[in-house]
């Protein structure tokens, strides 16, 4: 999903929280709405939207280019079972939905969108929930999405040198206890830094932990990637 | 670990199942031959992250990666994402996942100390098949307007791919429990 954030237009201008706000509300419109009519005029106002937004016809349409045999397939099942009006109803209303939904996702960066939900959640601190948490776990996802995506890459290249690439345990057991080590040295190393996490409670057990704690590059370059915000680096996906 | 508590370690688990699970979309789909039905890894994630870190964080690892899929990220098998993909007709399966990572956890908790492959595969099956289809279908059928009996029937093709991950993932928890266990009674913790 490159969105090509570059551009700007009014739309993305916007304020993220506000983009998802409306397509809350565009969602639950459309689902209440059963004309097709009406259905057809909310596509054409969502085309004319990617528009406004600099986007080419056929950019819109490739939004929709992964489901488009689904759609075809609803379309038929439905005419041909109960009636093509609500063939047509069902198909334009999921368009329309899907067109708004990433129109939203390319006109807005990732952290900004990141930022957007923290700043939902800040409600939610009464029931337990620290906004601050959530972004560490988002960022912390984003940095090991690339490493673990590499590392079973790694596996399924070793087992198929043993000839093992057909049997699935062979590449799941060693990638899931791998992620599991790995994230035991990335929370020593977190540890190791901030022993007075809100949550913990005594420095002593971190002191101990500190000490036992081998000195790894993976920790030192996953310190040196916490410090410096992951979320905006580009995913090599 | 206490109910309302999550801590550094706690978030790391969670982050690094929920990377585990977008990993998972690199795998190629592999094709099922007698029906040609395209079975992805990526529904390991939700199994494995219930069965391995129990019900809340593995609820949350899951949640974790659905608001990165939402974020328009493309993580899900065939590089989808963005919001886009809760508004198709599968939408409900991806929503889905966090609840059946909820139940397995759920289960394998309950069943910790006496874990095998055939409770475990049991327990994966509960949560990955019957909560995650029923989540999956019922969304579909109110979605597209179909009848609920056929969104079923239609569905169905996808059981025997959730199966063997079901028992792949079954038997992946049991030897992580012997290596790594981290599931531990509410007793002991």
């Amino acid at each position: 999903m490159s969105g090509e954030y570059q551009r700007t237009s009014v739309i993305h201008r916007l304020d993220a929280g506000f983009k998802l706000l409306v397509l809350a509300i565009a969602g639950t419109g459309l689902m209440a709405v059963n004309d097709w009519r009406v259905l057809a005029f909310a596509l054409i106002c969502a085309l004319g939207l990617y528009r406004l937004g600099g986007f080419t016809m056929r950019r819109a349409y490739e939004q929709v280019r992964p489901m488009r045999w689904i759609l075809v397939l609803l379309f038929v099942v439905q005419g041909a079972w109960q009636s093509w009006d609500l063939a047509a109803v069902v198909v334009l209303r999921i368009s329309a939905l899907v067109l708004l939904a990433m129109l939203v996702t390319l006109t807005t960066r990732s952290d900004a969108l990141i930022a957007a939900i923290e700043k939902m959640l800040q409600p939610f601190r009464r029931f337990g929930v620290n906004p601050a948490k959530v972004g560490l776990a988002f960022s912390l996802a984003l940095r090991f999405i690339p490493v673990i995506g590499a590392q079973a890459q790694e596996i399924r290249d070793a087992q198929r040198a043993r000839g093992l690439e057909a049997n699935p345990i062979a590449v799941a057991l060693p990638l899931v206890l791998r992620t599991l080590r790995m994230a035991g040295d990335v929370a020593d190393a977190i540890e190791a830094r901030s022993p007075y996490d809100d949550d913990d409670e005594l420095p002593p057990r971190f002191a101990e932990k500190a000490a036992s704690t081998p000195a790894r590059t993976s920790c030192t370059q996953t310190e040196r990637q916490l410090e410096t915000s992951s979320i905006s680096r580009s995913l090599p996906l | 670990m206490h109910a309302n508590r999550t801590s550094t370690r706690d978030i790391v688990y969670i982050a690094l199942f929920a990377a585990l699970t977008a990993a998972l979309s690199l795998f190629p789909p592999i094709t099922i031959p007698a029906i040609g039905v395209p079975v992805t890894a990526q529904s390991l994630g939700p199994m494995l992250a219930g069965a391995i870190l129990g019900a809340r964080r593995g609820a949350l690892a899951l949640l974790l990666f659905v608001a990165l899929v939402a974020v328009g990220l493309p993580l899900l098998s065939g590089g989808r994402g963005g919001l886009g993909v809760f508004f198709g007709p599968s939408g409900g399966y991806i929503v889905g996942w966090v609840a059946a990572a909820f139940v397995i956890g759920l289960l394998h908790e309950w069943g910790w100390r006496s874990l095998n492959v055939v409770g475990s595969f049991i327990y994966c099956a509960i949560g990955g098949i019957i909560v995650l289809y029923a989540m999956g279908i019922s969304w579909t059928a109110y979605y597209v307007n179909m009848p609920i009996m056929e969104t079923a029937i239609a569905s169905s093709v996808f059981v025997i791919g959730d199966v063997i991950k079901a028992g792949l993932a079954a038997v992946v928890a049991v030897a992580v429990k012997r290596a790594y266990p981290i599931i531990q009674k509410p007793s002991i913790a």
